[in-house]
């Protein structure tokens, strides 16, 4: 078990603040600026992240260079409630640096990228606004040196997402994924909330240092709970199977948006939860199995739903939901997964990232269409988005040398280490993941850039093009009859270079960390294992390298040998559970919506029947009674004379009874 | 003759009177009946107190006077404010007080 020993920051890292102060600066004045920061407002958007990442390379070579790797910034005292303090603090350490890195460095790439994509919408400002928002969060979430500030930037997150996939709100579609999103991020909350609650209750501390210095007192049973319960939260959060349902619906905001969420944010912070709290993880074998099943359902689980979708986006967000489901798995694994976890986020953070941004800029060529059926043959008129798509697709299924191969395949080696029929099992789960990630992402390629063209080019496709189209979001799927009429074209400068840049990262980044053990030593401290030496070829990496060319070979023989047809054929059994996301929706539906409202319809019916009933039936009752008996009351003073004589009758003859 | 006759007299007398406020519309001949019957109250008083060879009785007819008179002043005034607004002395016309 490891225990956190950090000490004050010194130096440049004294100034750590500035990481979350820029992106939060920039959103207070985009969004509180309003419209006088229109013109220059995604000039500042761009900046601020571009800022932060730069002051975080100066702080991981401050890092890289001092002796004490993980160090402490206290700020001030968040809450002092009797004898419950919550100190606000950052930790810079290994683990967080990475993530910061990857999240400034990503994140400043797609603002690049927004301020072409998002050119002719008319809340661009507000767009970055809400971006830089979403970028100061998650910095908030992976630096914070306690659990509860750690809440805030995971809450912060969540609104974030919310804001930005119901950008175009007013696409009823767009609205209804943002709530969904949100509701069902709520779900995990509750658990991360939970767990936040038992920490308190049981350590009286909050903060990573306290709650790992006592979890070996606090007996396994505490460590399984904290472990479940902080896995509901990363489930949420990260899209992992039961809670995964929003992610496909979320593709209704903005293209960089899901890059965002998918690559440099949101999704990733289940999983760095999970990595940060491996002391709890480490004590418990049920949490730990528990997270390892989560991660393997959802790797297979993405992966079917990215086989059967023919909308560019969704198809990448199963993805997504399965590289997620990977990380999952590895940070179940214990230590030994821990490295390969983070090294696949960031790799898949590069890869993931350049694929949603080339399907953004297909999309920006192609009148906002997301349906690959009516792509195709792209290449040619597309050839930087081209190049940098196809280095992200080699990257993700895994080909030496590209990142994917690296990273996953570690991930394999961990769980077939593990060793038991578990072990087996998961692995198992893991290489046919690699095999249908290498059969989906392979079918998106086919379809998107070769064969034929299933798109009509208008007269002005011949001609370079000058203007592009209007960005409109209620122009997106469906809208367009057979015959639309495309001219797609390569989009600008400010569009292609993050993509270059992305490309490069995806091609070396898996390299970069995995070869010498560079990243496992690096992030040792946190782990707590030391560099084990591993042959880049095992057993287990082979057979997933074989697995994944006859993935790619099925794709090729279903959807390169013959043309794609523009109709979606009706399909399998399979298919079609895929297209509606395994029945997920339904799932819910049935299980936790339906019995809801009839249970809320039971409720409002008890409550008018019922209770209310009970009252209104009284009340009938003295009202009905009453309206008789003031039938009573003639107006007639002759009968009111002979009821006095009777009751004086009355009257006289009781006397006379008692008498006698 | 004996009081038990002046008791006869008196219950022949209320019953008279009993009847006609029942049966009467004329709010004057109704007031006459009530008259009546206070009337055969008073001559049961004094019977009785003839009986008993006790004063109370009588002492009760005085007062049972004076209440008699204070209400036909009363009610004498109430029935002329309802002729003037009605122009009717039937009890049977005011009748606004209901349900």
């Amino acid at each position: 078990m490891t225990t956190l020993h950090t000490v004050a920051a010194t130096g440049a890292l004294k100034l750590s603040w500035l990481l979350l102060a820029f992106p939060l600066f920039g959103a207070v004045v985009l969004l509180v600026g309003g419209r006088r920061t229109d013109k220059w407002g995604h000039l500042l958007g761009v900046l601020m992240p571009v800022a932060s990442f730069v002051y975080a390379l100066i702080a991981f070579f401050g890092l890289l260079g001092s002796a004490h790797r993980s160090q402490d910034l206290h700020l001030y005292t968040f809450i002092q409630v009797g004898r419950f303090q919550v100190p606000m603090g950052l930790q810079i350490d290994q683990l967080s640096i990475s993530f910061v890195l990857l999240i400034t460095g990503v994140g400043s790439l797609i603002h690049i990228y927004s301020v072409g994509y998002m050119e002719h919408d008319s809340d661009r400002r507000r767009f970055f606004g809400y971006l830089n928002l979403f970028v100061a969060a998650m910095l908030l979430l992976v630096l914070s040196d306690n659990y509860l500030g750690l809440y805030v930037g995971w809450e912060g997150v969540g609104l974030a997402s919310y804001l930005l996939i119901g950008f175009w709100q007013f696409k009823n579609s767009a609205a209804v994924a943002a709530k969904k999103a949100f509701v069902v991020n709520r779900v995990g909350d509750a658990g991360l909330t939970l767990a936040i609650f038992l920490m308190f209750s049981e350590f009286g501390t909050v903060t990573f240092r306290g709650v790992f210095g006592s979890i070996g007192s606090g007996g396994s049973g505490v460590a399984t709970a904290l472990g479940l319960l902080l896995l509901l939260g990363a489930c949420g959060k990260s899209a992992q199977v039961p809670l995964q349902s929003w992610l496909l619906d979320a593709m209704e905001g903005p293209t960089p948006v899901s890059a965002l969420i998918h690559a440099a944010t949101m999704v990733t912070a289940g999983v760095y939860l999970l990595v940060r709290s491996n002391p709890i993880l480490a004590l418990s074998p049920t949490a730990r199995l528990g997270v390892t099943v989560v991660g393997a359902v959802t790797l297979l689980f993405g992966a079917i739903i990215g086989c059967a979708k023919d909308d560019i986006k969704k198809a990448l967000a199963g993805s997504t939901m399965s590289q997620i489901g990977y990380m999952t798995l590895a940070a179940g694994l214990g230590p030994a997964g821990y490295v390969f976890a983070i090294a696949h986020l960031i790799a898949h953070g590069f890869f993931k990232a350049g694929l949603f941004l080339g399907a953004g800029s297909v999309m920006h060529g192609m009148n906002d269409e997301v349906n690959m059926r009516r792509y195709g043959g792209l290449a040619r008129v597309m050839p930087v988005t081209y190049v940098t798509f196809g280095l992200g697709y080699l990257a993700i299924i895994g080909i030496p040398p590209f990142s994917g191969f690296f990273t996953k395949d570690g991930i394999v080696e961990a769980a077939f280490d593990k060793g038991g029929t578990s072990g087996a099992i998961l692995g198992t789960c893991a290489v046919v993941g690699a095999a249908v990630t290498a059969f989906y992402m392979t079918r998106v390629m086919l379809m998107t850039w070769y064969g034929k063209r299933r798109w009509e080019a208008d007269a002005q496709s011949a001609e370079p093009h000058e203007t592009a189209e209007p960005l409109e979001g209620s122009s997106a799927q469906g809208a367009h009859g057979a015959a639309e009429q495309y001219h797609p074209h390569e989009s600008p400068a400010v569009m292609t270079w993050p993509l270059i840049l992305l490309a490069v990262g995806s091609v070396g980044a898996g390299a970069f960390l995995i070869l010498g053990q560079r990243f496992e030593k690096f992030l040792g401290p946190v782990t707590g294992v030391p560099p084990t030496a591993r042959g880049l070829w095992s057993l287990a990496g082979i057979v997933t390298l074989i697995l994944v060319l006859a993935g790619v070979a099925l794709a090729w023989a279903m959807y390169g040998r013959i043309p794609v047809p523009a109709v979606a054929p009706r399909g399998r059994p399979l298919t079609v559970a895929a297209r509606k996301d395994l029945y997920g929706d339904a799932f819910n539906e049935s299980v936790l919506m339906r019995p809801g409202q009839w249970l809320t319809r039971l409720s409002v019916y008890f409550d008018n029947r019922g209770v209310d009933g009970l009252v209104n039936t009284l009340a009938a009752a003295v009202g009905g009674t009453s309206g008789r008996v003031r039938k009573l009351q003639t107006g007639f003073v002759r009968s009111y004379a002979l009821s006095m004589f009777f009751g004086a009758a009355v009257l006289v003859a009781l006397l006379l009874v008692v008498r006698l | 003759m004996s009081p038990v006759h002046y008791v006869a007299l008196s219950v022949i007398l209320f019953v008279i009177g009993g009847v006609g406020v029942l049966v009467r519309r004329n709010a004057i001949v109704v007031f006459m009946c009530i008259e009546l019957m206070l009337n055969a109250c008073n001559l049961a008083f004094v019977a009785f107190a003839r009986m008993h060879q006790n004063l109370d009785g009588q002492v009760i007819a005085f007062f049972v006077m004076v209440v008699a008179a204070a209400e036909v002043v009363v009610g004498l005034a109430i029935l002329m404010a309802i002729f003037r607004a009605r122009r009717s002395a039937s009890v049977d016309d005011a009748n606004l007080l209901k349900y």
